[in-house]
Parts: structure tokens; sequence; C-alpha cells
């Protein structure tokens, strides 16, 4: 069924949780709540995925049954071959996962002893270990930091020391939950490049989940969106745009105040005094809009703001709900328009 | 490509993590060496504060004998307690303090499994090719609880210098294992009381109900409690085990619930199926937050 290259192999996963709410003194409700809900995807060896969704969609649920944390409630899953759930530890030594939220590291020891252990527990070989810890000190910018009790990290010197502790046994695959999350402009770029250099030289399979577009704009040749548990698309960024109809907004501030910018594709939504907001497609380039604005226009500042997941997933809905109107079932909305990217059942 | 051995399960409901039998030993194996390897580091990571780990240690030392003053002061009222003298009493103590400190510091760490359940950094523990059980028992392992042991090896020491015991190979031979098995037994309860934290993940006083309660309860002669509560603590949680029964052959005094005098011979028994039981639970209480998540 999967060629050969085929390295995670999803096949109609479920993942039902039992959830039991306090009704009264005593009295529970038990709710089955459909976490995955027959998920099915393949991801090549080499390529690198990002998985979005809006909190509660369920790819935490789905990273944690793809590394072996969580056992599936129903279909058939594979990464490298092998069953995570029922050979977990097997399948620890050839992944590499990192949470954003909370750290694999050990939280009041030296950055340095955390790697040392690593290497130990996996049975990394020396000369191994050696050389991925230091080129991982190298790109990460590390070196500063062995020595330091990974409570005294900040998050972003954090999440650069997990990265590296995830990768220091060659994991053929690398899963990320959130990995950029409530880091600064400079440690995302920095973690970014990284990645996409691992992904480029090593040939390392990455997935990783996100809120941030930015993410997948710069990381990821594809995407893979997850709302209530299904899955809605999966393709390339820019097929989710046009589905989604997404927009960027440009924030411009003029000299003075003047009458609404006009320019192509973009459209003046907001004026406030001298500031000006455009909405543009969010596929089309920024820098031309950027340079003809600047061409025509005394400009003082601005700023491009990307859209965020939420919305983007949300015109998805709108979009799909009126090219199929009634003939859809209302909890499979995204199964209607896919043109750049694949349907998804 | 090659491996699909795992795909036919049996039943679906296959003991979690585990390959094939030929594994288990090899899992075993690797949990053991994990232990090591982790405890190692905490040490280490210790002893680069070397002045900070005595005065813990002496902490610790002191903090634990002040269950003794209190034993002492009691006996400065009364001759007896429940039957025993002073001495009988600090033998009780002593291998109470010296099992349970050993067992608290191998393997007392699990007592925060809920914590770790409820902030969702058990799964970093379940990325790893190491058995979980190893990792959380050897998390922040702390060499300075040597203060407990050592405080009730003193009292120990002291009790069998004092008592007039009239010894025998059996009896010398019931000592090593008295204590082994007490440190066993005592792991166990610890184990299960992790294993029920997947249940009821704010339990951790519950289980030190049972742990610092349970050592505390043993430091005192089974005769001034009651038979319900005696009952209890040998046939449900065999805590007798770690020192009543086989105390009372060495020291030649009657057995709690006039139990049997090969009674005093069973604790390793008792222990091995302690841990047994409580591997169960653990692997049971794995499985469940597997598939449950919390």
């Amino acid at each position: 069924m999967a060629d050969a290259d085929t390295f995670i192999d999803v096949d109609r996963l479920e993942k039902v949780f039992d959830v039991r709410r306090k009704t009264g003194f005593l009295r529970r409700e038990r709710r089955e709540v459909r976490a995955v809900d027959s998920i099915s995807f393949t991801v090549a060896r080499g390529e690198m995925v990002g998985y979005i969704g809006p909190n509660g969609a369920g790819k935490s649920t789905t990273i944690k049954m793809l590394t072996g944390i969580l056992t599936p409630s129903g279909g058939r899953l594979r990464v490298a071959g092998i069953d995570p759930s029922r050979e977990r530890t097997r399948l620890a030594h050839r992944i590499g996962v990192v949470f954003g939220q909370r750290t694999t590291l050990w939280w009041d020891l030296p950055l340095i002893d955390s790697y040392q252990l690593m290497h130990r527990m996996y049975r990394i070989p020396p000369a191994r270990y050696r050389e991925n810890l230091d080129r991982c000190v190298e790109l990460l910018e590390l070196a500063e930091l062995l020595e330091v009790p990974v409570r005294q990290l900040s998050l972003g010197q954090r999440m650069r020391g997990d990265i590296a502790a995830a990768l220091l046994h060659d994991p053929e695959v690398l899963y990320l939950d959130e990995p950029t999350i409530g880091l600064d402009v400079i440690s995302k770029a920095k973690v970014r490049g990284f990645l996409r250099e691992l992904n480029e030289e090593r040939g390392t399979t990455v997935l990783l989940t996100t809120h941030d577009l930015q993410d997948i704009e710069q990381l990821c040749s594809r995407v893979m969106v997850i709302d209530h548990g299904r899955l809605m698309y999966d393709g390339a960024l820019t097929g989710l745009h046009e589905i989604g109809e997404s927009e960027r907004t440009l924030v411009v501030d003029l000299e003075r105040e003047l009458p609404p910018i006009e320019a192509g594709p973009a459209r003046v939504v907001r004026v406030e005094g001298p500031r000006q907001w455009l909405a543009f497609p969010a596929a089309e380039s920024a820098a031309a809009l950027v340079a003809r604005i600047a061409a025509e226009y005394p400009l003082v500042d601005l700023s491009v703001r990307e859209p965020d997941i939420e919305a983007v997933i949300a015109r998805m809905y709108a979009g799909a709900a009126g090219a199929t109107a009634a003939e859809q079932a209302p909890q499979a909305p995204g199964q209607a328009s896919a043109p750049a990217g694949k349907a998804v059942s | 490509m090659a491996e699909l051995t795992g795909t036919d399960d049996i039943g679906g409901a296959g003991l979690s993590g585990t390959d094939t039998r030929g594994a288990g030993a090899s899992r075993a194996w690797d949990g053991v060496r994990a232990y090591f390897l982790i405890a190692g580091m905490w040490i280490r990571s210790t002893m680069a504060y070397r002045a900070s780990f005595a005065l813990m240690t002496f902490t610790n030392f002191a903090a634990t004998a002040l269950d003794f003053v209190a034993i002492l002061l009691m006996f400065s009222r009364v001759h007896t307690l429940g039957g025993w003298s002073l001495q009988q009493v600090a033998f009780l103590y002593g291998v109470s303090s010296t099992t349970f400190g050993l067992a608290d510091m191998v393997i007392g760490s699990m007592e925060r499994l809920g914590r770790r359940v409820r902030d969702g950094t058990l799964d970093t523990l379940l990325v790893r090719p190491v058995p979980v059980l190893a990792q959380m028992a050897a998390d922040q392992f702390a060499l300075r609880r040597l203060g407990r042991t050592s405080q009730g090896a003193l009292v120990l020491t002291y009790a069998v210098l004092h008592l007039d015991i009239a010894w025998t190979p059996a009896k010398v031979l019931l000592m090593p294992v008295m204590l082994l098995s007490g440190c066993a037994i005592f792991c166990a309860v610890f184990i299960a009381g992790a294993a029920f934290q997947f249940a009821a993940q704010d339990a951790a006083e519950v289980q030190n109900a049972f742990t610092y309660g349970g050592t505390t309860l043993l430091q005192y002669p089974p005769t001034v409690f009651a038979t319900e509560l005696l009952r209890g603590v040998t046939f449900v949680l065999p805590l007798a085990f770690v020192n009543w029964v086989p105390a009372s052959y060495v020291l030649g005094l009657p057995y709690p619930l006039g139990l049997p005098e090969w009674a005093a011979f069973t604790p390793p028994l008792v222990a091995a199926a302690s841990v047994a039981l409580a591997g169960l639970a653990w692997r049971a209480g794995l499985r469940s937050y597997r598939s449950t998540g919390s």
C-alpha cells in the first residue's frame, strides 16, 4: 500500500477519550470525545511537514500516538515499520521528540549533564556523540550554556537545548510540538534555520505542530490541517491560503493623513490618522506591494501581519460550507474543495 | 518494511511496551542500568557541593532521630510499652528506620508520579528508550536520605548490643534477610502507591500515610495496636513482615495475632509477592495512562 519511501504510515487512526464531568455532588457524566477521528496520511523519509490546527484539535494527541506515548483506540499506525505503542522503547532509539511546553532535560542539572546522560542512555557511540554534540553546540549556539542548570535558561535557550538533546542519537524523525511557542523573533529565526539545515543536510524527517503560520511558511513544503480530530487539508501552504482565501495585513504609517492608498490587489480596510491597514491575499508577495507603495506614497514605517491559523481555518469552514451547500454532513466541512492540496476525507 | 512482527496483537491489549518474551530480561537489565546512570548523575551533581551535602545529610539524620527521642521520652515514664522493653522497641525502631530509609532513598521519588501526570512531564519519560519505572525511581536521587538509614542502623546496633539475645544460626541469618525483605516490602509500597496515583493524581498524601505512616507504626510494638489494625498490616498491606514478625522470633517474644513460628521466615516470600503485585499494579497504571492520557 505504501511505497518504500514511506516513513510514517497512518491509516484511519483514532483516539477516543472518555471524559468524566462532574454534574453534581458525586454524580458524573461520561462523554466520549473523539480527539483524533479516523485520520490517514503518510509521510515520506526526508519530508518536512507542518501539522496545524486550533487548540484542542488533536495535534498533540496525534504526536503522542506517533511517539508511542498514547495507545490508539483504532486504526493502524507504523513509524519506520514499528508499531509505536507496542514497541515504544525500540522506537525511541529512532525518534527525537521536542515538547515546546515541557522540557525533556533534567531541570536542576547543567545542560551538559543531560547530554551525557542521553549519551549513555541511548548508547550512542562516543565518536558519534561528540560529533553530534559539537555540531548542535555550534549551530544552536549552546557553548556558553552547557554548564548552566536548565532551570536558569531562558525559554529560547531551553528550546535550543531541548532540540540538541533530541538529536544526539541521530533520530530518523524529529517531532516538534510547538517548538517556537513563546520565543522571541531571534530565537525563532535560530530554531527555524537549524531545522531547515537539519532537514536538508541530514535528511531528517520533521513533523512539527505549530500555531505560527510563519513556521510553516519558512520550513514546510507540506501542511496538514486538523480540526475536531479530522484532517481538513493536506497539501502545500499556498493551496491552504487559496482555500482559506486568507489575507495578510500590511500596516503602513504615512507622513501625514492621506486618502486611502490604492495599490493593486490590496484594499484599505481601516484608516486611523496617518496609519492605514491594507489587506492583501496571503499568497501574494509583500515585497512587490511595499515597493509600489513606497514609490508612490511618503512612507514612514510599515509592518506585515500574518493571518492567524484560526482565521484561516475559520475561512476554510466558511468556504467549504458555501461550496458544498447542504449535501455535506456538518462534521466534515473540509471535504469539498481543495484545489491545490489533496482533498481529505 | 521487514519489521511486521508486532502486527498481530494478542487481543490488542498486550502488556505495555514489551517486545517479545525473551526481551523481558534485557528490559529489566536496561532498567537497572538506566537507574544507576540517572542516580549516578544526581550523586555527582550533589557532590559538587560537598558542604551542602554534608549539612543536608546531617539534617536528615537529626530530623529522623527526633522520632527516637520521642520513644526515649516515653520510656522515661514507663518501663515497658505493650510488654516490650526500651531495647526491644529500639530493635523494632532500628529495623523499621533502616529498611524504610533505604527504600525511601532507592525509590522514594516515585511519590512524585501524580505531579508528573498532572503537569504532563511523564510524557517526556515515555519517549526515552528505558523503562519509565527506572526513570521515576532514580529521579532526583538523594544520597542525603542515608541520614535516616544510618540513624536507624545506629539505633539497631545499640539494641543488638544491649539485648541479651540467645543467638542461633537461624537468628543470625534472619537479620540480613529481615533487613533486605523489609526494604523490598517498603519498595513495593512505594511502587503500588505510585501506581495508585495514576488513578488519583492527588493521592501523594494517601501514599505518605502508608509509607511514612507505615514506618512510624512499625517503630512501636504490635501489642499497643488494635487487632483490626494488626490484621490490616499483616494480611492486606504486609508491613508486619518488615519487623514485627521476624523481630518477635529473634527476641523470643509472642507473635502478633498468634501467627505460627515459621511465619518469621516468610518475609522474603512476602516481599517477593508484594513486589510482583506492585509491579503488576504499576503496569496496569501505566497502561491506563497510555490509553487515557491522564
